[in-house]
């Protein structure tokens, strides 16, 4: 086994905790705090990646290019990354990145459509960018197929191919069987990247890294959608533990998740009973704090919301589904 | 014009370029209702293609010499094209220099966006007009729709299709999607600025075509129900020639915070069932892009048909 490579998302996953509204300042110092610890690439964007601030998703308080380039110029030895969703962001924002800074770019799909993501690639390979393919909701399709989309990434120029579990669904023997089967059919790298909702988070990460997995993704305190993500200072600890420390320092991951990172979380994300349903029904975990404002503000229990948007087998991204299900429920909770 | 032997009415020659899944539809689309137009000629490029082999089993006429045949006939006055971004710009040059009207279905746009029940009228004098993309057709309407009644801010709209739905063309070219459906939502929708977002969803069954539209006025007090109003005009304007355009829910009136402080926001959820012509219902957003041209077709042949007999039509 080997040590994997850590990637901290706490300024992308974490800002759908955030809802959006992260700070200059703030970035600066989870910047300064991750890249003095060693971890050695960080994803700065907004959390539905490049060009994600929008009413469906959430607008942004600082524009995310400004936040890219403060952390850029903030780290001394980190790469920063940017997600970037095709259908979502475009090569616009993507060239506007590079120029702010960053050096990879992670580029995700929905695990069955591999295939958008082709003039992403050739940009950013052109642009001598680090390239890292992210199938979402994983979950959903058998290790096999996933080997067919992952290849398609590779084929496209992925230098890494990642299982992404955005439903926090998948239990430690699915997370590592689908690690195994990429590991086995590719030649680039392989990531996982987990969440939460099922309370797997850290135990799924080990299945993975257990399993081959080359790359993992953490946030400082798990700040993330859902129930949030596997602790970057969790992982640290674990893996030294294990004698498979990357090279990190484990007592500065933890420094930054107390000093820097815990004050100005607006709540600890845990798998509460709402995420839990979002584990549970295998939706995207993003869907957790719009499906609770609506079903306040509907007075429709965001468990049932999360339910029906499991069975109507929405994709990430569909967060106008939810003021759909919301309204279809209402209507007939009325009788009208 | 050509005197139609069915009905005796006059009608204009058309002619489709492309023999895929959208020149099919819209195939069956102008023999199901042709209106003042008579389908003469579908042109592909590939002689085996199943597209051409579907035409002459019904009859039409049909060549694989692509945009040369289309040429050779000067009575083929409107030209829809059904081909690709990167083969419209040639033939755009050689149907304007031809003199005849080109319909172009591809997101090239060599000539003005329409929207039919938004500004056909205003483009009528023109020579080649684009249809941006289907999301466009499905959710500029109802952009316009506000921004006829207040000044818009912003609009942005999220388009969800099924993956069987989607073909190559819109796969490898997902941002041309968004740049030119944000666009659209700026020229015709009235937005001061506009954004666009596509998902394909592999749920099976095939969902429907679902799109949401959002617009931020630039004002937080507004008649609420003035828009309401216009947009139930549109919905009903549009299902006229997309029997299966559907207001799902909304319009919704909320307060969202922003980066300026609390705006409203106006919500509006749609879903397009296709007409099942040829491709099946889900696939409604290749169904509103035919029916959108075919309404344009129409109304271009009408045009071309008062302007060749003043005296008949106002006689």
């Amino acid at each position: 086994m080997k040590a994997p490579r850590i990637t901290d998302t706490t300024l992308r996953d974490g800002s759908h905790a955030m809802r959006h509204q992260y700070t200059l300042e703030h970035a600066k110092n989870i910047v300064a705090a991750l890249d003095k610890a060693g971890v050695p690439v960080l994803e700065v964007t907004h959390g539905d990646g490049l060009g994600g601030s929008s009413i469906q998703y959430g607008f942004s308080l600082t524009n995310e290019m400004d936040i890219i380039e403060t952390a850029a110029q903030t780290a001394t030895q980190a790469k920063i990354a940017a997600l970037l969703l095709p259908g979502i962001g475009t090569r616009k924002e993507l060239q506007e990145a590079v120029a702010r800074g960053i050096k990879v770019v992670r580029i995700a799909t929905h695990c069955t459509e591999a295939d958008v993501s082709e003039q992403h690639f050739g940009m950013a390979k052109k642009m001598g960018l680090e390239t890292v393919g992210f199938l979402m909701m994983s979950h959903m399709r058998p290790p096999e197929f996933l080997v067919e989309q992952a290849k398609l990434m590779e084929s496209y120029g992925a230098d890494c191919v990642y299982v992404v579990d955005s439903a926090g669904a998948m239990l430690p023997h699915q997370a590592a069987d689908r690690v195994k089967a990429l590991k086995d059919a590719l030649s680039v790298e392989v990531g996982f990247h987990a969440h939460n909702n099922l309370g797997l988070a850290i135990g799924n990460t080990l299945a993975a890294v257990q399993a081959g997995a080359d790359q993992v993704d953490g946030t400082l305190r798990g700040l993330g959608a859902g129930a949030g993500n596997a602790a970057t200072e969790l992982i640290a600890a674990v893996l030294d533990k294990m004698d498979l420390n990357p090279g990190v320092d484990v007592f500065g991951l933890m420094d930054a998740a107390e000093f820097v990172l815990a004050p100005m979380m607006p709540f600890q994300p845990i798998p509460d009973r709402d995420s839990i349903a979002i584990g549970y029904a295998g939706v995207y975990s993003t869907f957790l704090l719009h499906a609770k404002r609506l079903g306040a503000e509907h007075h429709i229990d965001p468990r049932d919301i999360l339910v029906e948007l499991g069975r109507r087998q929405a994709v990430a991204g569909q967060e106008d589904w939810i003021l759909d299900v919301t309204l279809d429920m209402a209507r007939e909770k009325n009788g009208a | 014009m050509t005197p139609n032997s069915q009905t005796g009415t006059d009608t204009v020659k058309v002619a489709i370029l492309g023999s895929g899944n959208i020149g099919s539809d819209l195939m069956f689309k102008l023999l199901k209702q042709p209106g003042h137009m008579e389908l003469a000629l579908l042109a592909g490029i590939d002689p085996a293609s199943d597209g051409l082999t579907r035409a002459r089993d019904l009859g039409i006429a049909t060549s694989a010499e692509g945009i040369k045949a289309v040429l050779a006939d000067p009575d083929l006055k409107i030209v829809f094209d059904a081909t690709s971004a990167y083969a419209h710009v040639r033939h755009a040059k050689a149907l304007r220099e031809a003199g005849r009207i080109a319909i172009d279905l591809t997101p090239a746009a060599r000539g003005p966006y329409v929207v039919p029940p938004a500004n056909l009228n205003t483009h009528l004098d023109e020579v080649n007009v684009n249809l941006i993309t289907c999301g466009g057709q499905a959710t500029i309407p109802l952009a316009y729709a506000v921004s006829r009644v207040t000044p818009v801010d912003y609009a942005e709209m999220v388009s969800t299709v099924s993956s069987v739905s989607a073909g190559p063309g819109t796969r490898q070219n997902i941002d041309e999607f968004t740049f030119t459906t944000a666009r659209g939502l700026e020229v015709i929708g009235g937005a001061k600025k506009g954004k666009a977002i596509i998902i394909l969803n592999p749920a099976d069954p095939p969902i429907m075509m679902r799109n949401t539209v959002y617009v931020m006025p630039e004002a937080n007090d507004i008649d609420e129900q003035a828009i309401i109003d216009s947009v139930n005009r549109m919905v009903a304007d549009v299902q006229e020639y997309v029997p299966g355009y559907r207001l799902k829910n909304g319009p919704l009136f909320e307060q969202r915070s922003t980066a300026q402080g609390p705006r409203t926001i106006v919500s509006m959820l749609l879903e397009v069932t296709g007409a099942g012509d040829w491709l099946p219902p889900y696939a409604g957003n290749l169904d509103i892009m035919t029916a959108s041209a075919r309404r344009v077709g129409e109304v271009f042949a009408q045009k071309l048909l008062a302007e060749a007999t003043p005296t008949e039509v106002t006689a």
